[in-house]
């Protein structure tokens, strides 16, 4: 599997810390023949032309406090404090209903809260931002659901998804260089597509088409990926390579997972959230929480 | 050039230069044949065939909006007739003195008793300025009206309903003789365009002839679009709103522009329909026709830029044809095509045509 290349990381915000070790260890491997440039390629839109980059000098890259949503009386979000480290990779589990989706629906501005604060870094406030506009600062979003665009092709898919200016006037006449093929060729051997790219995404397996929302996201350099249930109706061999993946994509990324599977959370996680009623229940290692007896309860002791 | 001549497999650029052929050399040359000549194509024939670019036309703008982007526009009348209606003022306004009453007046306000000219007909007088309006209008009309329904978000079926209510409120608009554009009767009775007379035959099959160039450059100008990464964007729309959403694209702009376009599109069509069929009524208004434009696209395949040409030119071939044949059964004939494409090809009859031609499977886009 090929290294990914460094993502465009200042220099300054993280100073010293070792937040960040894999982006260094990627620069030393990444590949003579495609040097990737550093910076974004092409021109980005307007109103992220200077893609903020997020002051992570406190070690959170997201940032949520004392948010809530309600819907119709019901309280789906209650009260949510939730920080999540640069780099971090983060577990989010919690019973049908306990807030998970939504609150992925409010970091990337697909429901407005009632109330709260929602930051990436120390400085971007997200609830003033639209979808479009937080997912060009580098927060990408994979759904329960794999939603991929069916009749393009793997390789178009991939395209369509990359970092790039995303403005109608530039869409007309956009054309790939050779350092994009080659970021999107990189992506399919990460994804471990390669070989499909002409195949129309329709036609990709269920666990395929996770994988390629998952280089979707890639494409876009994100800082951030919210990845929701990513193994549901996988094969136990799909997995385990999922888990590889996203274990692989942590530290360069901070990679926040929901997920049921517990197995599977467990092989991949450092850190989990519980969620419970739009509300963290606790948050430790999988060993604390299951020794938890709050967490025990709800999810055991529900009947009894 | 490369990337332009790779629009089209081969096959696809052999069928569009004998399309090419067929309307720019054949046509006018079998109608320059001896009138006994079997293979003579008679005048009435021309402004027919024009008509069916026009319509062509306005397939190809539906296929843009719906095939590609997936919005259903059941309202692209509004945008034909507003182009179509541009087009009649200037040729109202050109005949000044040579109406029944030999008013510098259009015959319709001199009935009415106007006095003067209504502000809004001033400038029509001037070609430039009316072809000029025939895009501007439906252009702004649509920017205005898809800003607020896409900004609110309105899709499927909802905004299918909002463009059927659009084009019947603008029907009912325009058949008020005060609106100002000849009501129920629309505009007609006109005499002659840049000097030349529309009863020319010479002329009629030049204005066909200027249609059919404008069709095949739409379409080429359409191929361009749908296979640019802004048509891949429109397909993405289609397909997955909500990821193009999180891919950092704004749906809102893509839309806009594509439906703006598509307008254009239609009103361009209009002011050339117009001067060869000879007349400009609220009827093209009528909540029917911008369905049937759907139809049209629908039968000919969605999707492909081709199957719109060819279910314009079907479905309207049909219809002349039973007109005159059977007219009582050209509505059950309509609706058993609708349904029968609907039900047995979904891809429309360019899908049947693909499906037949052997040897070629299924590619992710032709």
């Amino acid at each position: 599997m090929s290294q990914q290349p460094p993502i465009p990381v200042p220099a300054g915000p993280l100073g010293g810390s070792s937040a960040l070790p894999a982006v260094a260890a990627g620069l030393g491997e990444a590949p003579p023949a495609a040097p990737v440039p550093a910076v974004p390629r092409e021109p980005l839109p307007a109103d992220v032309r200077d893609r903020p980059v997020p002051d992570v000098s406190h070690g959170a890259i997201l940032y949520l406090e004392g948010v809530n949503v309600a819907f119709d009386g019901f309280k789906a979000i209650n009260d949510l404090d939730l920080s999540i480290d640069d780099g971090e990779l983060r577990c989010i589990i919690g019973p049908n209903g306990a807030g998970k989706t939504t609150m992925m629906d409010i970091i990337t501005g697909k429901t407005r809260p009632d109330s709260g604060q929602v930051y990436f870094g120390q400085t971007v406030n997200l609830l003033e931002l639209r979808e479009a506009q937080i997912a060009q600062l580098g927060i990408g979003r994979k759904f329960q659901k794999p939603t991929v665009f069916q009749g393009h092709s793997v390789f178009e898919n991939l395209e369509l998804a990359m970092q790039a200016d995303k403005r109608v006037r530039r869409s007309l006449f956009a054309q790939l260089d050779a350092g994009q093929r080659a970021r999107i060729d990189e992506v399919l051997g990460i994804i471990g597509l390669r070989g499909h790219e002409r195949r129309p995404a329709g036609a990709l397996s269920h666990g395929q088409k996770q994988w390629l929302e998952i280089g979707m996201l890639l494409m876009q350099n994100p800082r951030v990926l919210l990845v929701d249930e990513p193994v549901a109706g996988m094969t136990e061999q799909e997995t385990a390579q999922t888990a590889e993946l996203l274990v692989s994509l942590a530290g360069k990324h901070s990679v926040i997972v929901v997920e049921h599977d517990m197995a599977f959370v467990r092989s991949i996680a450092r850190k989990v959230t519980v969620l419970h009623e739009g509300h963290v229940l606790a948050e430790g290692t999988m060993d604390q929480i299951q020794a938890n007896p709050k967490v025990v309860e709800v999810y055991l002791g529900e009947g009894a | 050039m490369r990337g332009f001549l790779s629009l089209h497999t081969r096959t696809g650029w052999l069928a569009f230069a004998t399309l090419t052929a067929l309307l720019l050399i054949a046509v006018p040359l079998l109608n320059a044949l001896p009138a006994d000549s079997a293979l003579h194509l008679p005048d009435y024939l021309v402004p027919l065939l024009g008509k069916f670019c026009c319509y062509a036309l306005v397939a190809l703008a539906m296929d843009l909006i719906w095939g590609y982007t997936g919005i259903l526009s059941l309202g692209h009348g509004v945008f034909f007739a507003l182009g179509g209606y541009s087009m009649g003022m200037y040729l109202m306004r050109s005949m000044a003195g040579q109406g029944v009453y030999r008013s510098q007046l259009p015959d319709f306000m001199v009935f009415l008793n106007w006095k003067e000219l209504p502000w809004f007909w001033h400038g029509f007088d001037q070609f430039w300025f009316a072809a000029l309006m025939a895009l501007a209008v439906p252009g702004v009309l649509a920017f205005v009206f898809g800003w607020f329904a896409f900004r609110s978000r309105i899709k499927g079926v909802y905004f299918s309903i909002i463009t059927q209510a659009l084009t019947f409120a603008l029907m009912l608009l325009f058949f008020r003789n005060e609106t100002g554009f000849g009501g129920n009767n629309g505009l007609t009775d006109f005499k002659q365009l840049l000097g030349f007379s529309l009863a020319e035959p010479g002329v009629k099959l030049g204005l066909y002839w200027i249609s059919a160039c404008v069709l095949l450059t739409v379409y080429l100008l359409a191929q361009a679009i749908v296979h640019s990464k802004f048509g891949r964007v429109l397909t993405a729309i289609r397909d997955a709103e909500s990821r193009v959403m999180f891919c950092g694209y704004e749906p809102l702009y893509y839309k806009l522009a594509v439906w703006t376009l598509s307008a254009v599109l239609c009103g361009l069509a209009g002011a050339l329909y117009v001067p060869q069929v000879g007349i400009i009524n609220p009827s093209e208004l009528e909540p029917t026709q911008s369905i049937e434009m759907a139809v049209w696209t629908a039968v000919g395949g969605r999707g492909t830029l081709a199957g719109a040409l060819l279910g314009a030119a079907t479905v309207n071939g049909l219809k002349s044809w039973f007109t005159v044949a059977a007219p009582e059964l050209w509505l059950y004939v309509l609706g058993a095509l609708f349904v029968g494409v609907t039900l047995f090809l979904p891809q429309g009859l360019i899908g049947l045509v693909r499906r037949l031609r052997p040897g070629k499977t299924e590619e992710v886009r032709a």
